[in-house]
């Protein structure tokens, strides 16, 4: 009988690394030969009109080729991280490669169309001398999309469990959830604006839509396919209606709503920058307009990249949480 | 709290008496009719088994027992007064042991006290059956790190922790392989000896019915109605070769329209 148990734990995945090298990280001194190529190459040749940050940006690659360096010798001493580390060592090389490639292509040789292509120095600039517009934009951005998502979900997992759980009320919100749910929630924009006081409540709206409605769906999907027999067992050991909801509905039926929760996620970003882009006074996509606008394409690739690392930052948190919740789940997927 | 549970402990079991009992469902426009007119009285303490071929209602029984459906025509009385929906002094454990997937095998047992906001009071009852189970080593195990034997042991534990005056059993062997079974089998009979509750199991396996029931009743199929009703005066342990128990063996398979070549 324990045999069992220890068979199910063996499945767990636990996996040792092994180094490859006990001594010496070969990808990590590759990786640092091609961040000096670029930081060379950045130093070495002239730039064909002024981008800025030319020296700075020179600085910083070597500084990377100098960790990997360092991270060579003694990435075996890191424990997880270092094995994290050597996991992404090709990675680290072709990096160093792009940014050489990319330094040279546009700002060295300046073979791409110039006001489209930025070098890295560019974006490099951008961070430097733009950073508190950009710091201001991510917190406007942040509180729209933290209103809408936050009062989004909560909304949707409760009208969910409700739609789920209450025959009435599935009667009546069915049709309308199935109505107004396949229409993009940018589609409402005009009406939006037209129903509340300030833009800032109709982004709040768009957002909190566009991420509630999927968790609705998938919610009261959960919770309406929930095993009849977890009932019947909670109502035989004496649980009321709170307990059935709370304590076995709800749980019974997280893991649907996780997946609402990232698909609700992922609209929510979508719905976010159209919902900037009007009206607006600050926010990361005001200042994705904006700048195209003045074809200032440097300061929109860097507000691409913050953004991107936010958006991907988000979906990684959401992935910690349902871990956390979920791990009974291990072993069944 | 403790005063009450010793109290609820001396009283132990209960009589269930089913009088005239038919049930119907209905569903997708068909009725089907599952019991008819059936009447048992089971004694407090009593160990009953009920035999009869799958789909034929037995299941419905036990539902109406536990108080989980209300019988269409006829009555079903815990010591004479009417059940009229569930409660922890009659509970049902199932052919699949149905632990609560989210919960770690302590917590799944503690459901029932803590559906009832026993939990803190009793909690020390949760190390008692857990014990009685043999799972002690297990209590922060998920249900999926359990083998069949021991989810269906984690099932009964979280059924005894309420101390159940009626334990109703659903084919609660059913899907264990055949060792695994006959253990489990014992340590039914070991639980109901030492607690004393009344039990009334479903199933379809002859020999279970006979090692472990001091009655056996036989059900025809369904619409099910109650056909043959044999005392089992043996005492335990019971070997499953006693001439007496395989003579028993032979009239109930007859009963259930097997020839005796089997």
């Amino acid at each position: 009988m324990s045999a069992a148990v220890e068979d199910t734990f063996e499945g767990a995945g636990r996996r040792t690394f092994a180094l490859p090298f006990a001594g010496i990280w070969r990808n990590g001194l590759f990786a640092a030969g091609t961040w000096f190529l670029t930081a060379a190459l950045t130093y070495g040749l002239p730039d064909v009109i002024s981008w800025g940050a030319t020296e700075l940006f020179a600085v910083v690659t070597l500084v990377g080729a100098g960790i990997f360096l360092v991270l060579s010798v003694t990435v075996s001493r890191l424990g997880s991280v270092g094995r994290t580390l050597v996991h992404y060592g090709p990675w680290f090389i072709v990096l160093g490669l792009w940014l050489a490639t990319w330094e040279v292509l546009t700002a060295k040789l300046g073979w791409l169309p110039k006001p489209f292509f930025s070098p890295p120095q560019g974006l490099l600039h951008v961070y430097v001398t733009d950073w508190d517009r950009l710091l201001v934009c991510i917190a406007y951005t942040g509180r729209l999309w933290g209103l809408g998502f936050f009062s989004g979900i909560l909304v949707g997992f409760a009208g969910g469990v409700a739609l789920g759980w209450s025959k009435r009320f599935a009667y009546w919100g069915m049709p309308l959830l199935k109505l107004i749910g396949p229409v993009p929630a940018s589609a409402w924009i005009p009406c939006t604006f037209f129903i509340f006081p300030s833009t800032f409540h109709a982004s709040i709206f768009l957002v909190a839509l566009a991420s509630g409605i999927p968790v609705a769906i998938l919610t009261a999907a959960g919770v309406g396919q929930v095993n009849r027999s977890f009932y019947d067992v909670a109502r035989t050991l004496g649980a009321d209606n709170r307990f059935l909801i709370f304590k076995v509905a709800i749980p019974a039926s997280l893991p649907n709503v996780f997946v609402g929760l990232f698909m609700g996620l992922y609209y929510s970003f979508a719905v976010l920058v159209v919902a900037e882009m009007l009206g607006a006074k600050f926010g990361l996509g005001w200042y994705l307009q904006f700048n195209t606008a003045y074809s200032a394409y440097a300061n929109v690739y860097a507000a691409l990249i913050v953004m991107a690392l936010i958006c991907a930052g988000l979906v990684r948190l959401l992935f910690v949480v349902r871990d956390r919740l979920l791990g009974w789940q291990k072993g069944i997927l | 709290m403790a005063l009450a549970l010793a109290e609820t402990n001396a009283a132990g079991s209960i009589a269930l008496d089913v009088e005239g009992v038919s049930h119907r469902y209905e569903s997708g426009g068909r009725d089907l009719q599952v019991l008819d007119d059936v009447s048992l009285t089971i004694a407090p303490g009593e160990f009953v088994a009920l035999l009869g071929p799958s789909g034929c209602g037995k299941s419905t029984l036990l539902r109406l027992a536990a108080g989980l459906e209300k019988a269409t025509r006829g009555r079903v009385l815990e010591d004479g007064k009417p059940i009229t929906g569930p409660n922890p002094d009659r509970i049902l454990v199932f052919q699949d042991a149905t632990l609560f997937p989210w919960r770690t095998v302590r917590a799944n047992i503690a459901t029932g006290l803590e559906a009832r906001g026993l939990l803190t009071a009793l909690e020390h009852r949760i190390d008692e059956v857990l014990k009685l189970v043999k799972l002690e080593g297990f209590s922060d195990f998920y249900p999926h790190q359990l083998s069949g034997g021991m989810a269906q042991r984690a099932a009964l534990a979280r059924a005894l922790v309420n101390d159940p005056k009626l334990l109703l059993l659903d084919e609660p062997f059913g899907k264990l392989d055949s060792l695994t079974r006959l253990r489990m089998q014992n340590e039914l009979l070991d639980l109901w000896k030492s607690t004393g509750f009344t039990a009334l199991l479903v199933t379809h396996d002859v020999e279970e019915a006979l090692l472990l029931a001091d009655r056996v009743i036989v059900l025809s199929d369904r619409p099910a109605s109650i056909i043959a009703q044999v005392r089992v005066d043996r005492h335990h342990p019971r070997r499953r070769d006693d001439a007496g128990l395989v003579a028993l063996r032979r009239a109930l398979l007859e009963k259930l329209g097997i020839s005796h070549d089997v």
